[in-house]
């Protein structure tokens, strides 16, 4: 264990201020610069500080006992002997729970602990603590659960069957999402039609779930704990301790990514459970194995898609039906259901929809948020259906794509005006006209051919091929969700410098919020040293970090708090100078007038005295949609990507190189140019995974694969080098014009990955990810 | 648990003796994943990183022979059981071309600094990146006990079931003996990531034109790596009876074909998580028609070179 006894409480240092005080008057490290991120060069130095090397020094650890069955019912936890093992604090079951046994992002229908019943292979059943986490493991294993195992139902397609036994009452159902647009009897001259399935992505986040929960002296519990939404992980937690929110606080600990994979609750209850119990700090950290088990999956898909067109490719209907394995709890399983069914049809303009996607019950693990979210699975069936279309009417796929393409103006498929940029047409250009890769040469090394060491073709049996793919995705919460966000700024002088600092509780988990927070508070206050506080709820909710919303919700939290801090400093300042606010502005620590002259110091202004703001920002209300018809204005924003794969096959074995994977994306504005690349590059690998590799492959509700030897992601051998175009369409009604950036990459290069390699083996290819004997056949 | 840490080969063969609740660990690529996934908990473990004799190679003439298999007058490798894959790599890329390519494709740079080959024997998975270039080479493990002293095992007896091998509870491995290539050797392994990937299928050939035969090896597509009998012998009697030994002419029509179909044939392969049995057997059949068409027309490069 690689401890940090050193120091007594956790935490993590967010003051990026390092550069010596200038005078300069445009302040460095502002809106389009890309100031270097402050935890960077401690993450690859092995320095930073994640949740996993949370340490307290009187700390005992906590271990789940998890089901072994992924249907049973509990005839009797026997905890007798586990007590027994010197060195144990604590066993907990059901019965410990003192507030209401219940958890969920969306529902409640989760237990903290089960009771009566386990729906899943994995389910926390009891918890131990122990001053050793051997000595806890150890312990767990000597719980007694008497199970009577039940009949699961494991295949979601029959989840709705008349016979199917229910994982709830009443029913298996969570949600059917049912889309009528336009004429429902229409024909078409050209149709086109398939079944396509997706297997179950993980998250695959480095760190893994990790918290530490040390109980206070009034009574309540301070967790600090990797997450990606603070304020949502009190809610549930106060539910299940039965603790009003001002004795529940969280602190956001070191984040090894997320993706989604943090947005439900991991060890948030069962640490602080165990820390109120024991009365000693407990931490709580998952091996990869757990891991795999102690978080929400991407639900896996079968997709049906039928799209009617003119003979010049122009469509007139499409039908789609989607089904999303649940798992055995809700989660965010309606919100998925709500993205693959409003959107799952693509950034096209379709005249006539018919679309039901539904989410069901089922006893494998339970699946929820990740990157892509909905749209992911969608985008595999609409990008390779539009293939099918191109080949039918005789178009490329470029071409047929550009010809549906969404534009400003349009209103998509439940009806929404598309009231900012949606350069569908052009973004598929970009990429069409970057310059493609050499052929490989005849003496290539090994790695830059499929099988790559593995020696297994030196150019034998390997045929190119290239695909295309586009996507779009909303932005931020939808459906009439309250999305907001907090921040409070404070303005004051240290040392003779001007620092602000930012408060928001929305979570850094690797994406680059705190500089961004920064650059905001740069540009806005003309200050060049921002502190960013540590997040956590002694601020209100930052909302979650998903939906690509933190720059554009957080952001426009903090530009709103910095702005209110502004408006206070310069009415001083116009009080003392005896002239309007409107011809002031702050910069470089100066107050300075219209024409960019220094009127006085930040100092003199601001004096002993703290300025202090705090603001909710809170995009455009969205909308329910109608039951019946699916209709309404369910987003805020929507942002476009397009990808081009170039992959070399060997088809006789089925391995594969990606040779090039190039995209395009509009990012509205692009608030620190590196860090957008650095999400696109990331997410575009996501996707590519999803694509050719990662799956955990689930039999009759059992994981077989839950360690990283068998759930494969890209290595750097697997990520072809990239050529990214960021486009900046400003959204006028989004803070700085921004669009969420994280997911888009993660939806269109999967396709684009998988219509290359269809291209390249002719086979149709309609199972993602795709392995080698789905390309060889055999 | 004990860690047990000897520093010379003597006290490791007395610690094993005593203690028959340690596991070795020369490497621990293999190990300490079992350890983490909480598969094994053994009462010790028996550390051999610090013994000295097993990180040697050395250079053995064929006058001392080395068993049944070995070279004929050649010359052979003597690698010390804890002689990590990047020294392999480095150091034997031309002596023994067949297991450093094999070594080229474990994990990544890291965990081919720590992984030896002894390891890769002591686990004996049938996925075990080194078996298969042994099994071509015919390569003799070489195992120790305090109390009866040194066995010499062929490679090809060494493996007996599935993660099993043929060590006495009292043993350890003390060395590989390997004889030097006297033709080309390939290997092939088949992952659905393009690195640090466990074989799907790997296969291994080597031509032994010195006594004119062909050595193969079949990895994770049986219980044990295993060689393919029926296919070297085909091969080797084909190339005899066309006199393309000394001609080094070009392979007929069809030959490299039908010797990764005896290949194919030759392997047990299940269904699991990692691939299908039919694609195995199928990526078996590609991985020897390609390798030894590969080695064939270096065979036939050699004589070009030398002439």
């Amino acid at each position: 264990m690689r401890g940090r006894s050193g120091h007594s409480g956790p935490s993590v240092s967010t003051d990026a201020g390092t550069r010596p005080a200038t005078t300069a008057t445009t302040t460095p490290g502002r809106i389009g610069d890309s100031p270097l991120r402050p935890d960077g060069t401690l993450k690859v130095t092995g320095e930073f500080a994640y949740a996993s090397d949370l340490w307290h020094d009187d700390m005992v650890w906590g271990v789940t006992l998890r089901s072994p069955h992924p249907h049973a019912r509990i005839r009797g936890i026997d905890i007798t002997e586990a007590l027994t093992v010197p060195g144990v604090t604590a066993v907990l079951t059901a019965d410990d729970v003192p507030g209401e046994n219940a958890f969920g992002l969306e529902h409640a229908d989760q237990p903290v602990l089960a009771v009566e019943f386990v729906r899943y292979e994995g389910e926390p059943v009891a918890l131990v603590a122990a001053d050793h986490p051997e000595t806890a493991r150890r312990a767990a294993a000597r719980i007694r659960v008497e199970y009577e195992v039940l009949p699961a139902v494991t295949d979601p397609r029959h989840a709705m069957d008349d016979d199917a036994p229910a994982v709830h009452r009443p029913g298996n159902l969570v949600r059917h999402l049912q889309l009528r647009r336009g004429d429902q009897s229409v024909t078409a001259p050209v149709v086109v039609s398939l079944d396509v399935e997706v297997g179950m992505q993980d998250q695959a986040f480095l760190g893994p779930e990790s918290g530490l929960a040390v109980p206070a002296e009034d009574g309540g519990v301070d967790l600090y704990v990797a997450t990606q939404w603070l304020h949502v992980d009190q809610r549930q937690m106060c539910l299940a301790l039965g603790m009003p929110p001002e004795k529940v606080r969280l602190h956001l600990a070191g984040v090894g990514g997320a993706f989604g994979g943090r947005e439900d609750l991991s060890v948030h209850v069962h640490a602080s459970l165990l820390a109120l119990r024991t009365g000693k700090p407990v931490k709580m950290s998952y091996s990869r194995e757990e891991s795999f088990f102690g978080h929400v999956h991407r639900h896996p898909a079968w997709l049906t898609y039928e799209f009617g067109a003119e003979r010049d490719g122009t469509l007139v209907y499409a039908r789609a039906r989607v089904l999303l394995d649940g798992g055995a709890y809700a989660s965010s399983t309606a919100a998925v259901v709500g993205n693959a069914g409003t959107l799952g049809l693509g950034p096209y303009r379709i005249p006539n929809v018919a679309v039901d996607a539904y989410g069901v019950f089922t006893n494998n693990p339970p699946c929820g948020a990740m990157r892509g979210f909905g749209c992911v699975q969608a985008a595999f069936a609409h990008e390779a259906l539009m293939d099918e279309l191109a080949d039918a009417v005789g178009l490329d796929p470029v071409t047929v794509r550009q010809r549906n393409g969404m534009r400003e103006g349009d209103r998509n498929i439940t009806g929404q005006l598309i009231d900012s940029a949606a350069p569908v047409a052009e973004l598929l250009q970009i990429v069409a006209d970057l310059p493609l890769p050499p052929q490989r040469d005849a003496d290539a090394d090994l790695r830059a051919l499929p099988g790559s060491v593995g020696n297994t073709t030196h150019g034998e049996g390997v045929v190119r091929g290239v695909g295309y793919a586009v996507t779009y995705k909303n932005i931020g919460f939808s459906e009439g969700f309250d999305d907001y966000s907090t921040a409070r700024v404070r303005l004051e002088m240290t040392g003779g410098e001007a620092v602000a600092t930012v408060h928001t509780a929305a979570a850094e988990v690797g994406q680059g919020l705190i500089t961004v927070e920064q650059q905001i508070c740069r540009t806005e206050l003309g200050v060049e040293r921002v502190v960013v506080h540590p997040k956590n709820t002694a601020v209100g909710s930052g909302g979650s970090t998903s939906a690509s919303r933190q720059t554009y919700v957080t952001g426009g939290a903090v530009q709103a708090a910095c702005v209110a801090v502004r408006d206070v400093v310069l009415a001083r300042a116009a009080a003392s100078l005896g002239r309007e606010v409107s011809q002031l502005r702050l910069d470089g620590e100066k107050i300075v007038g219209a024409s960019g002259e220094v009127l006085t110091g930040l100092a003199e202004v601001l004096g002993e005295d703290a300025v202090e703001e705090t603001r909710e920002y809170r995009h455009r209300p969205t909308h329910a949609i109608d039951p019946e018809t699916g209709q309404g204005d369910a987003h805020v924003q929507f942002a476009f990507s397009a990808h081009r794969a170039v992959v070399d096959v060997d088809v006789e074995l089925g391995l594969v190189k990606v040779v090039a994977l190039d995209t395009a994306q509009d990012v509205g504005k692009a608030i620190n140019p590196d860090a957008v690349v650095g999400q696109i590059h990331g997410g575009s690998a996501q996707g590519m995974g999803l694509a050719l590799m990662e799956e955990i492959v689930v039999t009759d509700g059992h994981v077989r694969n839950p360690s990283f030897t068998d759930y494969l992601i890209p290595t750097i051998l697997d990520m072809p080098p990239m050529q990214v175009k960021v486009l900046e369409y400003a959204d006028p009604h989004a803070p700085y014009g921004v669009r969420g950036v994280g997911e888009p990459p993660t939806i269109s290069s999967g396709p684009a990955v998988a219509a290359a390699v269809r291209a390249a083996c002719g086979r149709p290819l309609r199972r993602v990810p795709i392995r080698p004997e789905h390309i060889t056949g055999t | 648990m004990d860690f047990l840490q000897p520093t010379s080969w003597a006290d490791a063969l007395a610690v094993r003796a005593e203690r028959s609740d340690a596991v070795p660990i020369a490497g621990g690529t293999d190990v300490m994943v079992d350890l983490n996934f909480d598969r094994r908990r053994p009462g010790a473990l028996l550390d051999l990183g610090r013994v000295p004799e097993l990180r040697e190679w050395t250079v053995e003439d064929g006058t001392g022979g080395v068993g049944a298999t070995g070279g004929v007058g050649g010359s052979t490798v003597r690698l010390g059981a804890g002689v990590p894959y990047s020294r392999i790599i480095d150091d034997l890329g031309a002596r023994l071309p067949g297991l450093a390519m094999a070594a080229r494709t474990v994990g990544s740079p890291q965990i081919r600094i720590r992984g030896t080959v002894g390891g890769n024997l002591g686990s004996a998975s049938p996925a075990g990146d080194a078996h298969p270039p042994l099994l071509a080479a015919g390569a003799v493990v070489e195992v120790e006990s305090a109390a009866r002293g040194v066995r010499r095992i062929p490679a090809a007896e060494f493996f007996t079931g599935v993660k099993r091998n043929a060590l006495e509870p009292d043993e350890l491995i003390a060395a590989v003996l390997v004889p030097e290539a006297v033709g080309p050797q390939q290997f092939c392994k088949v992952g659905t990531r393009n690195a640090m990937v466990i074989a799907v299928s790997a296969f291994a050939c080597a031509l032994h034109p010195d006594r004119r035969a062909v050595g193969t090896g079949i990895g994770s597509a049986a219980p044990t790596p295993r060689r393919a009998p029926e296919a070297e012998e085909f091969l080797a009697g084909e190339l005899e009876s066309a006199g393309l030994w000394e001609s080094r002419g070009d392979l007929p029509d069809g030959l490299a074909r039908a010797f990764g179909e005896r290949v194919a044939a030759a392997a047990s392969p299940i269904d699991d998580v990692r691939g299908s049995a039919a694609y195995r057997r199928h990526s078996l059949a590609v991985m020897a028609r390609r390798s030894v068409t590969w080695a064939w027309a270096e065979y036939q490069q050699d004589l070009r070179k030398a002439a």
